[in-house]
């Protein structure tokens, strides 16, 4: 099955075999994905799954070593990296940042607030909170009206009721603004909970489909073992992991 | 005013002027070693100009823009670390350099001149050489100003932005080349760097703005220049470390009363 062409179907963004090598190691293999309008697609997978890889090569950050990536035409991507660190030896408000890529008349009150950054607007960049800084990117990709919103790990260092009020942000952005959201995350209970699709990676796509759907199968257990959320999120002590060969090995941590 | 007196002043304040900008990113991008580089391998065109007899300006600029585009080159070997790059390319021409100076019979310049500046040896054609570069780096600065500031807080988000990243960072390196090269004959090889390193760093209590703080650079710069200047006449001093060293004292004037940043 050929992925969608864009624009057809509502597709904004359509992988077709993408394939990254980075010093002669296969990254990432043949991903097929899309994203439609007003869709909230999350990549999962453990650590080193080339999940930040596969935001990079989507965004055309870095070169693809097979297959392509095709836009829609004039589509507006806004991006959140997972971290910025700024020193403090560049002098830079917020207010400044946000406008560096702002185009047209820029972020709405209405959304500074929402986000708490009517606040911060003043302060200097450097001298941020880790969580003041994952709010001021997001009001700064939101600057220039996207069609797409990329998140990398939005969920990191976020307690459950800022998860829960993300959540609702981004859901509110769907409505009203018919933005879609792809999104990165090793947070199951973050993913879980508001996604249409999840495309489970592991320098392939394992699996994807609806978040039940998903969670069902047989690939996505031997990647996450038991952990799965929903009744609650809970971890229990292994005396081994399941890799994804399936070959378990003895671990030593809990 | 004597003649050799003004040129050294309108030298001094041209470089000024095209370190300032260039200054802020490369104390922002974390380059100074880079200016190092790049301003000693510059000796090998002053070598070049001695041997063969063309224009040392054009030697040493050729050879500084040769040195930033091997080491931009370079990164696109990722087992060969950027600042190793550095090292070989510039003591590699530095190296080459003093041995044709070594070889060559004619050349019993005094190398010390280029090493430490000369005002004594800036004559209306480098002056005129400072203020067409200056003009050139203030020009394209002003042009590219934000998507080089934006390319500084994150590539990957300037990239999305539209900005040509790559494109703009070989032309800032050529342009660091260019200033570095025309400098050279006043400030010196070894010196240069501080020209570009010294002002920003002094201007960033004060300032709250990229653009206050590239102001703020050139403002220092260009007071700098004149007081060295002095200085080197008045006492018969070198005329590099002078201008140095007076830009040494609006740092410290900057550590004292100015406002820390967090």
């Amino acid at each position: 099955m050929s992925p969608p062409r864009p624009g057809e179907s509502g597709s904004l963004l359509v992988a077709r075999q993408v394939c990254v090598t980075i010093g002669g190691e296969s990254l990432l293999r043949e991903i097929d994905l899309v994203v439609h309008e007003r869709e909230i697609v999350t990549i999962i997978g453990p650590n080193g799954a080339g999940k930040s890889t596969l935001l990079a090569a989507l965004l055309g950050l870095i070169p693809l070593s097979g297959g392509e990536v095709a836009r829609c035409p004039g589509l507006v991507i806004g991006y959140v990296p997972q971290r910025l660190k700024v020193d403090a030896v560049l002098p830079m408000t917020v207010a400044r940042f946000i406008a560096l890529s702002a185009i047209g008349p820029g972020v709405p009150d209405e959304t500074l607030r929402l986000l708490g950054c009517d606040r911060l607007l003043d302060r200097p960049l450097h001298a941020l909170s880790g969580g003041e800084m994952q709010r001021v990117l997001m009001a700064r990709a939101l600057s220039r009206a996207p069609h797409l919103l990329v998140l990398d790990e939005p969920a990191q260092g976020l307690d459950l009721a800022g998860e829960e009020q993300l959540h609702r942000f981004i859901e509110t952005l769907r409505h009203e603004r018919n933005v879609a959201v792809l999104l990165v995350s090793h947070d199951l209970h973050f993913v879980m909970a508001g996604a249409d699709r999840v495309i489970c990676l592991n320098r392939h796509v394992c699996c994807s489909g609806s978040p039940t759907a998903v969670r069902a199968t047989p690939e996505f257990q031997l990647l996450f073992g038991e952990r799965i959320p929903g009744v609650g999120y809970y971890q229990h002590h292994h005396d081994h992991c399941h890799t994804p060969h399936g070959v378990e090995k003895e671990r030593t941590d809990g | 005013m004597d003649e050799f007196m003004l040129r050294a002043l309108l030298a001094g304040v041209g470089i000024a002027l095209a370190a300032g900008p260039l200054g802020v990113f490369v104390v922002w991008r974390r380059m100074a070693y880079f200016g190092d580089s790049l301003s000693h391998s510059a000796l090998l065109g002053v070598a070049l100009g001695l041997v063969t007899g063309w224009n040392m300006n054009g030697t040493i600029a050729a050879v500084c823009v040769g040195v930033a585009l091997f080491v931009t080159w370079m990164h696109t070997r990722p087992e060969i670390p950027a600042d190793a790059a550095l090292g070989i390319f510039s003591q590699g021409a530095l190296s080459l350099g003093l041995i044709a100076a070594a070889l060559s019979q004619g050349a019993r310049v005094d190398m010390m001149a280029f090493l430490f500046g000369d005002v004594l040896a800036t004559g209306w054609g480098d002056v005129i050489w400072i203020w067409c570069g200056a003009g050139l780096v203030l020009i394209l600065m002003r042009f590219y100003w934000n998507d080089w500031v934006n390319a500084t807080l994150h590539e990957g988000l300037a990239i999305l932005d539209g900005v040509p990243v790559a494109r703009l960072r070989l032309l800032f390196m050529l342009l660091t080349a260019l200033v570095i090269a025309s400098a050279i004959k006043v400030v010196g090889a070894l010196l240069i760097t501080a020209m570009l390193v010294i002002p920003p760093v002094a201007a960033r209590p004060f300032a709250s703005t990229p653009e206050g703080m590239a102001l703020g650079a050139v403002l220092i710069g260009a007071a700098s220049a004149p007081m060295g200047l002095w200085a080197s006449f008045q006492w018969d001093l070198p005329s590099g470390p002078a201008i140095v060293l007076a830009a040494c004292g609006f740092f410290s004037a900057s550590l004292l009363f100015g406002k820390r940043q967090g």
